[in-house]
């Protein structure tokens, strides 16, 4: 990974982890505080960065041949199957219980919230749990 | 005009008793990273493939070591490592003196956390991924997603704070 790269990821990376700590969303109380209809603030964070991306995504690809840094503008995989929608129903149930996604709860580190880290450490192990057992279906 | 004005207001700040501000300048700041990767980089932003890519360093697994989780780990790391300096550097600049800590208790986050790990991996995305990224890119799957996760969470969180209340 070249140089120039690497900064593009990390100044991207810090807009992001910066407007999740100014927002609040790594403060599992106040994601709790959204998801027990008390305030509805995690609307507007939503809200602010899809105005700002999806004019991004739907734009960039029909005026610019590719990225500016090279590669391609790349797509989600998306599916409307089972998994997907099974999948979104356990993470909502995770969410309601711990207040904390994976976007904060990596962010939540640099703000010295380390108090967290169970909630890191679950998600690894959900993920990895979630990848083993995929392979373990398929043999 | 006074009193429509007003009802507005209260409205408001029923619904946002902290505050709106706060809430939208984060989001924008947010948009505008993930937006900066597409537009440098085409990377779609979405955060919870990186706790499954990362995986890739240490599984051999067949599962964890598909061409997209193996050839988008640098990239995802590096990102994850920006999350984790914009956080600081929000601390540094506007945060509290005292680090940020969180009341939730442990079993809740750590329960909760496994819920979030494996549910996010089986569906393809999170509230980044699904929510800002795949909404941004009008995926109906996506949409369905969301709305799905919004339905479960809140029942959720809903009723973990009855039980609690009753107690």
């Amino acid at each position: 990974m070249t140089v120039s790269r690497m900064a593009v990821l990390l100044a991207g990376g810090m807009l992001f982890g910066f407007g999740l700590s100014l927002s609040g969303m790594v403060r599992p109380e106040v994601v709790l505080s959204f998801l027990q209809a008390q305030d509805f603030g995690l609307m507007l964070v939503m809200g602010g960065a899809i105005a700002v991306v999806l004019p991004a995504y739907q734009l960039l690809p029909r005026k610019l041949k590719a990225p500016l840094q090279g590669g391609v503008f790349e797509l989600r995989p998306a599916a409307m199957n089972r998994n997907t929608l099974v999948g979104a129903a356990i993470f909502g149930v995770g969410w309601g219980l711990c207040g904390v996604c994976p976007g904060p709860a990596i962010a939540a580190l640099g703000t010295g919230n380390l108090a967290i880290w169970p909630a890191l450490a679950g998600i690894f192990a959900g993920a990895l749990l979630q990848g083993w057992l995929v392979d373990t279906k398929r043999s | 005009m006074a009193a429509p004005f007003k009802s507005m207001v209260s409205m408001v700040s029923t619904l946002f008793p902290t505050g709106m501000a706060h809430y939208l300048a984060g989001g924008l700041l947010i948009g505008l990273g993930v937006a900066l990767l597409y537009l440098m980089q085409g990377h779609m932003a979405g955060m919870s493939t990186f706790f499954s890519s990362s995986w890739s360093w240490l599984v051999r697994r067949p599962h964890f070591q598909q061409g997209r989780l193996r050839e988008s780990r640098s990239w995802r790391a590096v990102l994850a490592l920006g999350l984790v300096l914009g956080g600081t550097l929000w601390w540094w600049l506007l945060g509290p003196a005292e680090p940020l800590a969180t009341q939730v208790p442990a079993w809740q986050l750590l329960g909760g956390g496994l819920l979030v790990g494996y549910g996010a991996r089986l569906s393809g995305g999170c509230t980044s991924g699904h929510g800002i990224c795949g909404l941004s890119a009008l995926q109906a799957p996506s949409l369905a997603a969301v709305l799905i996760f919004m339905a479960t969470a809140f029942s959720t969180a809903l009723g973990v704070a009855a039980l609690k209340g009753s107690t």
